[in-house]
């Protein structure tokens, strides 16, 4: 699973990073990121926002956000940028945080790993270095539990992808890992003593909640979809494999034929000097032979990791329905 | 004098069903006397001779639906707020339908307020506006809220304002500074009242408010209820079998309650209450009776899918490190 690190941070220069986010107004960011989805966002649809507030001490404290909207709509001349400045400017007025310090994104059924995450979240963390992706799960939260988690690159992957160098070579000397590519941060949630007051007035006006979606049986709904998903990562997998098989088969092949002709050059000149004549000239085998192109592991790294949260999602919702069953064995069992 | 109609209606509700039915039934009758004598009364004391009233009845129903997002931005503008301001105020956003009114967003807008002027940052509300807009385009001007007690003069010109926004607008004060002990929350909308051509007059008729949520914002408003109880406020979030354990729990303990009061009528303390009674019937009948080897059948085959499962993911799991591990070699 996603490493946990749990370090200081000490100054400016310093290559561990600090990592425990803060939802320092837990309350409004949460129910801003909920409510977002939940208005705009039907369907598979991605909603993606910014996440603005400060980094203190060892902490990153998140304490407001806003949504962007849709790239769906045809406003050609719709700038992101001058959308994103405007705001900041407005929320300044208000004494409200304005430094951007991350973005966050709803997610299908877990599935986020993929290459636009990669490089917009790159390019945040080149920026801010200490900046985390939010990712919020509507459909597992709408099960019953809030679902939301905040990841970071590894410094080992933000070096390669400064790089752009994805050969297998270059990952093979990073030591980068599926696993090691992000790292989640644990996430806190506080509020203020204000909110504390005004969450009492809610719960005493407000009707006691008559679902309890967290302990509901049927949910082989949810277990089918994302086992689809899985076979269908695993799908790439395999053709990212058969590629990688060709390619490795070729260079092998290819040195072989590099032997040969090297030792029938060899040959060759034994011949010729026994006969007494000139050796031939020696040539540039690396012309002869060109090396295949060796496929770029990036892909197969994220498919991996997708692969990777798949089964973790996977595991724990059989975990919980196993409890759940067991639960329901049991009111059987003092019936019967 | 304000009314404390909101009050009134939104009292927590006693655990009896009938008790709550009658009682709602009651205070309803109450406040549409208390509402008609109250218009008689203020119509008497601010005019002594004959006076013609407007009171234009409300356009929506009584009830004002709010979602907690809402009261979560209004607190914490109140907390960001400049020195030496005593309240802050923003524009509600939401949507209309026919008889009531939901807010769904807000945003604060800056403003300054003396002794006897106010001067509010309209430009900044109308670009904050546009800016919702764009992300939801079905978000409309429907009212503004203030923060603190009372409805000032510059409550009224700040209404003003906000009727040539939006049609017959609603005016939501939070009490953050807790005047009253709690934090009130209450809505009105203004109604014109006194002779018309001479003094004219406006009196802001309060509403109820009802919270409501979507089903994942309640999720998240009860996780995020018990950071109320640890002293650092603070709460993780916790994964796997231990949500399932708290919510377990949570169902114990709603049972405890309904035992201790089965006992307490039992033993005569309380009376029976026939209504109480049918929903428990109900609540014990919702556990189905099925044979045993029918039942035994079920949960063993939910099982194997399960466990199934889970060996499959692991199988993946490991055949991707293994995969992994072949490449890098």
């Amino acid at each position: 699973s996603f490493a946990f690190t749990w370090v200081q941070f000490n100054g400016e220069n310093c290559l561990n990073k600090d990592t425990k986010t803060n939802l320092q107004d837990g309350l409004k960011v949460v129910l801003k990121i909920i409510k977002h989805y939940q208005e705009e966002g039907q369907g598979s649809e991605v909603v993606q926002g910014v996440l603005l507030g400060l980094v203190v001490e060892d902490r990153l404290e998140i304490t407001n956000c806003f949504p962007f909207p849709q790239h769906t709509e045809d406003d050609a001349d719709f700038d992101e940028v001058q959308y994103q400045m405007e705001m900041m400017r407005s929320l300044r007025h208000v004494n409200i945080d304005h430094l951007h310090v991350g973005w966050y994104q709803s997610t299908f059924y877990g599935s986020f790993v993929s290459r636009a995450l990669l490089d917009s979240q790159f390019s945040y963390q080149h920026a801010i270095e200490e900046s985390v992706v939010l990712i919020y799960d509507p459909i597992k939260t709408a099960q019953g539990s809030l679902s939301l988690k905040a990841y970071r690159l590894t410094p080992e992957l933000m070096e390669i992808c400064k790089e752009k160098d994805f050969t297998p070579e270059a990952l093979k000397k990073a030591n980068i890992g599926f696993e090691h590519m992000f790292e989640e941060v644990p996430i806190v949630i506080k509020n203020s003593h204000l909110i504390s007051v005004l969450m009492w007035e809610l719960e005493d006006k407000s009707t006691v909640a008559d679902k309890h979606e967290l302990l509901n049986l049927s949910s082989s709904n949810h277990l089918e979809k994302s086992l689809q998903l899985l076979m269908d990562r695993v799908d790439d997998m395999s053709q990212d494999i058969v590629k990688y098989n060709t390619y490795s088969r070729n260079l092998s092949k290819q040195q072989q034929q590099k032997h040969q002709y090297v030792q029938r050059r060899q040959q060759e000149n034994a011949q010729r000097q026994t006969r007494g004549e000139a050796a031939l000239a020696e040539e540039d085998i690396t012309k002869l032979f060109k090396p295949p192109q060796p496929p770029p592991r990036m892909d197969t790294l994220l498919i991996a990791g997708q692969i990777n949260n798949y089964c973790q999602n996977v595991k724990e919702f059989t975990s919980q329905n196993l409890g759940k069953l067991f639960m329901a064995e049991a009111l059987q069992g003092h019936n019967s | 004098a304000q009314v404390g109609l909101g009050d009134a209606v939104t009292d927590p509700a006693p655990r009896n069903i009938t008790a709550v039915t009658f009682m709602g039934v009651y205070l309803h009758f109450v406040s549409i006397i208390f509402f008609h004598s109250l218009i008689s009364y203020l119509l008497l004391t601010i005019c002594n001779s004959n006076v013609y009233a407007y009171t234009c009845m409300s356009v929506y129903g009584p009830a004002v639906k709010i979602h907690p997002v809402v009261l979560a931005s209004i607190g914490d503008s109140y907390e960001r707020r400049n020195e030496g301001a005593s309240r802050v105020i923003g524009t509600l956003l939401g949507t209309i339908e026919k008889h009531s009114v939901e807010v769904t967003n807000c945003f604060s807008v800056p403003h300054n307020e003396s002794e006897d002027e106010v001067a509010v940052d309209m430009e900044f509300a109308k670009n904050m506006y546009e800016l919702h807009k764009r992300v939801s385009p079905s978000e409309v001007i429907i009212g503004w809220y203030a923060t603190g007690f009372d409805i000032t003069e510059h409550s009224v010109l700040i209404h003003e304002y906000y009727s040539r926004e939006a049609t017959n607008p609603i005016h939501l004060t939070v009490d953050t500074a807790l005047q009253s002990g709690k934090m009130n929350i209450r809505a009105y909308v203004s109604a014109q009242m006194g002779v018309p051509g001479k003094t004219v007059g406006v009196m802001f008729t309060p509403l109820s408010v009802k919270y409501i949520y979507y089903d994942t914002e309640r999720i998240g408003v009860d996780l995020l209820q018990r950071t109320r109880v640890t002293p650092s406020r603070t709460k993780g979030l916790t994964s796997d079998l231990s949500q399932v354990g708290g919510s377990a729990s949570r169902v114990q303990d709603m049972l405890a309650t309904v035992l201790t009061y089965i006992e307490d009528v039992l033993s005569g303390k309380a009376t029976a209450d026939n209504s109480v009674g049918r929903f428990l019937m109900d609540l014990i009948n919702k556990v189905p009776t099925i044979s045993a080897e029918d039942f035994e059948t079920m949960l063993n085959s939910n099982i194997n899918d399960l466990l199934m499962v889970t060996y499959l993911s692991n199988l993946t799991q490991a055949q991707i490190a293994l995969n992994e591990k072949l490449v890098l070699l």
